[in-house]
């Protein structure tokens, strides 16, 4: 039993030390100004901020799986934006909400074809689904805000023993993908294929099918990102959210996913959300320009790369 | 006379394995001086520190009876010592020319490439190979093995080489080309260049050697003049034993044909190749690099699945079309390259070992990780792994252990058919031993073992049976007591398919 909670400390470093970073960053941002750590604000942090840990969640299956997506930001803006189209147009509230699931799974699953068995390369194909979708976007909604949402269509602000929705959803999924990545055969196989096609290939392990399942796995995910996306305030943005693919990339990473695949676990890509979210915050209590925030994800995910590297180096 | 370089009581170590002590080596302008030995037995390092690539522990390098020391392979270039390796190091998408001079191409006054000269320098350096026909423009991609390697030597002699070392240059030559590369070899002889020629293959060597240096276990055995030696006494000198003591034949009985293989094709690949494999049988695949071997193994195992044929599992035919049917009907496939093909190196030792029988593994999809955990733990005691424990990465053990996790993956599938593709190519002595144990001990448990190996001793020291293969074809089967190298290593290079292996072989 010993080393076997020597094992989990050892192969969650990256996630150790993400624990950490986020409980001293809480502790000094909160002892220079308190109101940091009062409710209303650990609330915004999290419900403005879940649907990026639960996105990182599908793009770490992607990442691991030896492939990326740069397009996940065009799909959660175009999804939001169906949902909040049906639910004015009188369709029912839970069809608004499930309706975002499918069609982002439709759409992956047929990025994954192309990826899986046209063998076009995944950056490639993603960027040009990233263009299909934004341009569609903007075109279909000339730009307008969706409004008038009906009341009880607002996911996001649901409470449950007074813990956020979204935070639930951010956990719950996280713990689901985790014990999907370690304990089944799927979870195996993504490892296997981001890893080395070739072994897995040889091993009777069906490429083509684990990436295709991991898209459409991905799919579905961003569209639980964008319902809470699209949920949190009585309107609907039209446009997709700018950079919003570079953020969940980067949670995963930093999240110690590594970007040659093979390598990484979704708790990871959650936690550096949750610590994305809590420095972006931070930054105006401790009355520094927000636009530091990204300067700081720069060197996090440089420095997440340059030790994954270092780490590689070592091990071979 | 002075040789033109002259290593002297040269020593090297990787960390704590000696591969080389203490070897002297002497050649001489206008010789072929000949590189003997296993693999394993130091040829690459001394290769590799006589170009500069490795620097010696201990001893000296001397040219033109100078000592020298090279911080780098560019200063031996520059000295005129170049190596044509074995895989070749050209850049496919430039072209002959661009190849022959790169890094050193002619330059005009205002510092341009000067192409007209580099073009026309090109063209002299392969007339002088004896290949007008080679066009100085083609891309190299474009060009068959043996181009490539003229194309390589060209490269040498632009850089005014005055040593040409040459690493296995025929294992991917067809016998034509192998003569051609032999004329050639004596022309540069006659211009005065010192040649180290590295092969496996006898009858190269006595057709072309003056003098003979065999390695063994990183130790030189001597230097004789081609004269002065026969075959059989080189395989002693480079094997040191007898062959039959090396390698520790157990004999089992032949029990019930587990594998029919009749007239299997692979458009390409292979062609109409029929034998049968039984229970406790060892059956060695001989043949050059490109003879088809592993493609035949591939087939079998569905990665290349058979455009024609049959093949038949204990009698029934089955239906190939997938790695996943063949792992389903007892066929096992331990790949040649198991950086590649065998192992995912971050995964843990565990998880490799269960990863070809993933679905065997599940209950609801959900994986057993304590019968994972108790199957790893058997295969390191049982192939003595040398590892932490069943967590340790894979890509933390040595070359030789990672073998052995291949071996204990592909032995979960519970295999009928065990096809390993050179099962011991660069691990070292003891591990070797250690799999050739193993693979006597699956025999005598009936398991069918199909062998492929480059290592004629070892094809010869292990199998029941040998085929050998040429060009995509069975070119010979030959049973152990007649099997002699000469007779593998003719039926390797033969043209034509002798009438006994043309037909099924039973």
């Amino acid at each position: 039993m010993k080393s076997r909670s020597f094992h989990v400390v050892g192969s969650l470093g990256q996630e150790i030390l993400l624990v950490l970073v986020i409980l001293a960053l809480f502790a000094f941002v909160g002892w220079v100004n308190p109101r940091f750590v009062s409710e209303n604000n650990l609330t915004s942090i999290f419900v403005g901020n879940a649907y990026i840990a639960v996105a990182a969640i599908g793009m770490s299956l992607v990442i691991i799986s030896g492939n990326i997506d740069v397009s996940i930001g065009a799909l959660i803006g175009v999804l939001a934006v169906i949902s909040g189209l049906l639910v004015t147009n009188g369709y029912p509230i839970w069809f608004a909400w499930l309706a975002p699931l499918i069609i982002g799974s439709a759409i992956n699953t047929l990025l994954g074809c192309l990826i899986a068995y046209a063998r076009v390369p995944s950056i490639i194909a993603t960027l040009a689904m990233l263009s299909i979708l934004s341009g569609g976007l903007i075109t279909f909604t000339g730009g307008q805000w969706i409004s008038g949402l009906p009341s009880g269509y607002q996911l996001a602000q649901f409470r449950l023993l007074n813990i956020p929705s979204p935070v639930w959803f951010m956990i719950g999924m996280t713990i689901v993908a985790a014990l999907l990545m370690r304990y089944t055969a799927f979870g195996r196989s993504v490892y296997a294929v981001g890893s080395n096609p070739e072994a897995a290939r040889a091993s009777g392990i069906g490429h083509a099918s684990t990436v295709v399942k991991v898209f459409a796995i991905h799919g579905a995910i961003a569209g639980v990102a964008a319902v809470l996306f699209a949920t949190q305030l009585q309107v609907i943005q039209s446009t997709t959210p700018v950079g919003l693919e570079l953020v969940i990339i980067t949670a995963s990473v930093v999240g110690g996913v590594s970007i040659l695949g093979g390598v990484g676990t979704v708790v990871g890509s959650t936690l550096a959300a949750i610590l994305f979210a809590a420095i972006g915050s931070s930054l105006i209590f401790l009355n520094v320009s927000a636009y530091w925030l990204k300067a700081v994800q720069g060197v996090l995910i440089l420095a997440t790369v340059l030790a994954d590297m270092a780490r590689r180096r070592r091990t071979g | 006379m002075t040789p033109v370089i002259e290593l002297a009581g040269v020593s090297k170590a990787f960390g704590p394995v000696k591969v080389l002590t203490g070897v002297d080596f002497a050649l001489y302008p206008g010789e072929v001086h000949a590189l003997m030995g296993e693999n394993g037995a130091g040829k690459s390092t001394m290769i590799r520190i006589a170009s500069g690539d490795h620097r010696a522990d201990e001893g000296e390098i001397r040219l033109d009876g100078e000592a020298r020391r090279f911080r780098g392979p560019r200063e031996a270039q520059e000295e005129g010592i170049a190596v044509v390796h074995q895989e070749l190091l050209l850049f496919p998408s430039l072209s002959v020319a661009e190849n022959i001079f790169l890094g050193h191409q002619p330059k005009t006054r205002r510092g341009f490439v000067d192409w007209g000269r580099m073009r026309r320098e090109a063209r002299e350096l392969l007339d002088r190979l004896d290949c007008p026909q080679l066009d100085v423009d083609q891309r190299v991609a474009k060009l068959s093995v043996a181009d490539r390697q003229r194309v390589e030597i060209a490269r040498a002699l632009s850089r005014k080489a005055r040593v040409l070392i040459m690493d296995e240059p025929t294992a991917a030559l067809a016998e034509a080309d192998v003569q051609r590369l032999l004329d050639v070899i004596r022309r540069l002889r006659e211009d005065g260049v010192a040649i180290v020629y590295v092969s496996h293959r006898m009858n190269e060597i006595f057709a072309i050697a003056d003098r003979i240096t065999v390695l063994r276990d990183g130790t030189s055995t001597g230097t004789y003049p081609v004269s002065e030696v026969t075959e059989s006494s080189l395989v002693s000198m480079m094997v040191g034993r007898d062959i039959h003591q090396l390698f520790p034949k157990i004999e089992v009985e032949r029990g019930k044909t587990r594998l029919e293989v009749r007239n299997l094709s692979r458009t390409g690949l292979v062609e109409d190749i029929s034998f049968d494999l039984h229970a406790g049988e060892i059956l060695g695949i001989a043949g050059l690099v490109g003879s088809g071997r592993t493609e035949l193994a591939q087939t079998i195992f569905g990665v290349t699945p058979a455009t024609s044929g049959e093949i038949k599992v204990d009698g029934s035919p089955r239906k190939i079309a997938s790695v996943r049917d063949a792992i389903a009907n007892g066929i096992a496939y331990v790949p040649e390259d198991r950086g590649l093909h065998g192992l995912v190196r971050p995964q843990p030792l565990r998880e490799n070992v269960t990863m070809a029988i993933l679905d065997r593994m599940t209950k609801f999809s959900v994986i057993d990780t304590g019968r994972e955990q108790r199957m790893a733990k058997e295969a390191i005691d049982r192939f003595a792994i040398r590892a932490r424990d069943a967590r340790q990465r894979v890509g933390q053990l040595s070359g030789g252990n990672q073998q052995k996790v291949v071996l204990a993956k592909w032995l979960a599938t519970d295999p009928k058919v065990l096809i390993l593709d050179e099962p011991t190519r660069g691990i070292d002595i003891g591990a070797k031993t250690e799999i050739h144990r193993l693979m006597g001990e699956l025999a005598r448990k009936g398991i069918a073992i199909l062998m492929i190996s480059s290592e004629l001793p070892e094809v010869l020291g292990m199998s029941d049976r040998i085929l050998v293969m040429k060009e995509g074809r069975l070119s010979a089967v030959i049973d152990r007591k007649d099997a002699t190298p000469d007779k593998v290593g003719a039926a390797m290079m033969r043209t034509r398919p002798e009438p006994a292996a043309a037909g099924a072989v039973r």
